[in-house]
């Protein structure tokens, strides 16, 4: 069984089509690069996949590990096994990065009928996971991303990310905003996570991402729909011709 | 009982003419005493009860809200004074030295006056008043505004309250509990207290006013307080009367040169709030920060209205109150600061943000600068909205449920006010009270 099956997806904001017949399958271990122009609808299925209000699927559907993920609350599928880090991840201030990810982990745990974990339990985790990715314990009591740089709030995505581990994390444009010793720091943490139960669907408008997390699969998105896949060797494709053909062909 | 009147009295204004021509020759208190309260009442008699076309109540129409008014309350009897040991609640672990009244009276049983640091005097209203107390009569009803229809209530019926007196140079470290509580019976209660701190003193003083649900009481609770120079007073109050129950509250504070002076309000109970400051700043250089947070469901109505008049130059004042309003709530903020025109150097900044849970909440908030210097900083903000979708959805993407997410969101947005609080303890209890109140609101 697939650990993410997508069949036929159509899904918009505010009544306009974006995604029109999508279809993806993912299984465990693999890593998937979706690449694609602007508009053609990455961003849309990483928030209709992570259940963001709005953008509601109006035909096809989703299977995660066997369930249909539209039954669930964001939630519910983060607590199932999905995780999404944000384009643009949120400042939440008057909330201490410690109590979210406690409280995150928590919530998950409880949800799926494990124990929480005793504050101890929790630092001692939290510490070295942030460690790995050079996270200042500084950071971590501040509140949410607030006063951070584009960098180090990348950085705090991967960290949830290695805190909650996820078994299907989807990776939205993480490269944006970054300089090339974040990139380096952000992929090989997301490097150190990947296993034969966890997948990866990597969402970027470049190819440099790509070098640094390798993907199994690549696929060229394009007006809602996947138009291509390839191995890697297509992203280099991409980076040298560029998306022009896709547009072209799409219209076509 | 006066022709010129065109006005028909209401309920509840002829209820209180009786309560007073009937309560006049026993509250305590002699003739000088007497005859303010006779003056006091004339105040209130000539005006009535404030409706929404007086101004500074526009948005608490009294008049309408109050339909009649409660008897005074009798003395506490010992059921009432067995269930009021458990007030106080709201404190969690700060250890305060509590100052109980009970409808309106002070107990002694229930108070802790042993020990009193050097420094510190604590007595009754009542008992000063029947003593003849010379600086309690100096000082009472000096910077309270004998205008105010509510304060003029109060001096015409005030039965008891505390009077503490920190002596100058005192530095008081338990803080100091004022603890109101009223019991089952529908009745009214006018509680007036002073405190005057010398210069240089330093204390900590609370003030909570609590009750059942199911009786709608009335409390009319008024408190003066004489900030010496370079004293530093940090205020507390607590407003979590029971369901049913009207509160009006005013503090009036006159503060000396190089102060600190920190007062916030903790507003959840009551049907009916109408939490009132007037605080003056007449000595230069005082440092001063003016906040709270109030958190309303239900049908209820809070008030919070504030006067900061800067008299003196260079002095800082930082306000900030933030409300949460679910279901039917109203919300209402009418923030002014006055800075005459000896005030040059004024800094000033007024921060009023309602938060709105429900499409039928109501929040009003109206700020408002008068500046008559010219050399000043001031300036004020106003805000009222929903909770941030974005933020919520961020949350729950990380697994947490709606409602906690909601929770999370509602602390941080209150946590910027009650962080303001420099006693940590009771800044983890204000908290801890939050946390309580979101628990129930599902």
């Amino acid at each position: 069984m697939a650990l993410l099956e997508v069949k036929d997806l159509h899904a918009g904001i505010e009544g306009k089509e974006i995604l029109r017949g999508l279809d993806l399958t993912v299984n465990a271990g693999e890593v998937h690069a979706i690449m694609g122009p602007n508009g053609s609808g990455k961003s849309t299925l990483a928030y209709v996949l992570a259940g963001k209000a709005g953008y509601e699927p109006t035909a096809g559907k989703v299977l995660f590990n066997g369930k249909n993920l539209f039954d669930m609350a964001p939630d519910e599928r983060a607590a199932a096994g999905l995780f999404l880090a944000f384009q643009y991840p949120l400042e939440i201030p008057g909330v201490a990065t410690m109590t979210f990810l406690r409280t995150a982990l928590n919530a998950q745990r409880k949800k799926r009928g494990e124990g929480e974990f005793s504050t101890p339990e929790f630092l001692k985790k939290v510490r070295e996971v942030a460690g790995k990715l050079g996270i200042e314990q500084d950071m971590l009591r501040r509140a949410v991303n607030v006063g951070f740089s584009g960098g180090e709030k990348k950085r705090n995505e991967v960290l949830q990310m290695a805190l909650l581990e996820p078994l299907l994390a989807v990776l939205d444009e993480t490269d944006s905003g970054l300089d090339i010793d974040a990139l380096r720091i952000v992929s090989e943490g997301v490097n150190r996570l990947r296993s034969r139960e966890r997948a990866f669907i990597v969402i970027t408008h470049y190819q440099r991402l790509l070098n640094y997390i390798v993907p199994d699969l690549v696929h060229v998105l394009s007006k809602g729909r996947i138009v291509k896949t390839g191995g890697k060797e297509l992203a280099l494709e991409l980076e040298a011709r560029g998306y022009g053909e896709y547009q072209e062909e799409a219209v076509a | 009982m006066n022709a010129s009147l065109t006005t028909v009295k209401t309920a509840a204004e002829s209820a209180l003419a009786n309560t007073f021509a009937e309560a006049r020759g026993r509250l305590p208190g002699d003739k000088a005493v007497a005859a303010r309260r006779t003056a006091a009442f004339g105040v209130f008699a000539s005006q009535g009860l404030p409706h929404r076309r007086v101004e500074e109540w526009k948005y608490t129409d009294l008049r309408a809200l109050m339909q009649e008014a409660k008897p005074l309350a009798s003395p506490p009897d010992a059921t009432a004074k067995a269930r009021a040991k458990t007030a106080g609640a709201m404190l969690g672990d700060v250890e305060a030295r509590r100052v109980a009244f009970v409808d309106g009276a002070f107990v002694p049983e229930l108070s802790d006056l042993r020990g009193l640091e050097g420094g510190l005097s604590i007595c009754s209203l009542a008992d000063a008043l029947a003593d003849g107390d010379a600086s309690v009569l100096a000082h009472l009803g000096k910077i309270a505004p004998a205008s105010d229809v509510a304060v003029a209530l109060n001096t015409a019926l005030m039965g008891d309250g505390a009077v503490i007196r920190i002596a100058n140079g005192a530095t008081i470290e338990r803080p100091l509990h004022l603890s109101f509580v009223a019991s089952q019976k529908p009745a009214a209660t006018f509680v007036r207290s002073l405190v005057i701190a010398e210069p240089g003193a330093r204390a900590m003083l609370i003030e909570s006013h609590e009750g059942p649900s199911g009786s709608d009481y009335q409390v009319n609770a008024a408190l003066e307080m004489f900030v010496g120079e370079r004293a530093h007073i940090d205020h507390v109050k607590i407003i979590a009367e029971g369901e049913d129950a009207l509160h009006v509250s005013t503090l009036a504070a006159a503060i000396a040169a190089r102060a600190r002076f920190n007062t916030f309000t903790f507003t959840t109970g009551g049907a009916v709030v109408r939490n009132q400051m007037f605080l003056n700043f007449d000595g230069e250089d005082t440092v001063a920060g003016i906040r709270g947070a109030t958190l309303l469901g239900g049908r209820q109505h809070a008030d919070t209205t504030l006067l900061v008049n800067h008299v003196a130059r260079g002095c800082q004042s930082r306000e900030m109150f933030k409300s949460v309003l679910d279901d039917e709530a109203h919300g209402v903020f009418q923030g002014r600061i006055v800075v005459r025109r000896g005030a040059q150097k004024t800094d000033a900044k007024m921060m009023t943000r309602a938060l709105l849970l429900s499409e039928r909440a109501e929040a009003d908030n109206k700020p408002e600068l008068e500046i008559y210097a010219d050399d000043v900083q001031c300036g004020h903000g106003a805000t009222a909205g929903a909770l941030d979708e974005e933020l919520k959805f961020y949350l729950m993407a990380r697994g947490i449920p709606a409602a906690e997410a909601e929770a999370l969101l509602i602390q941080a947005f209150l946590g910027e006010a009650i962080e303001g609080i420099e006693h940590a303890g009771l800044r983890e209890a204000l908290m801890d009270s939050v946390a309580v109140w979101l628990k129930a609101r599902k």
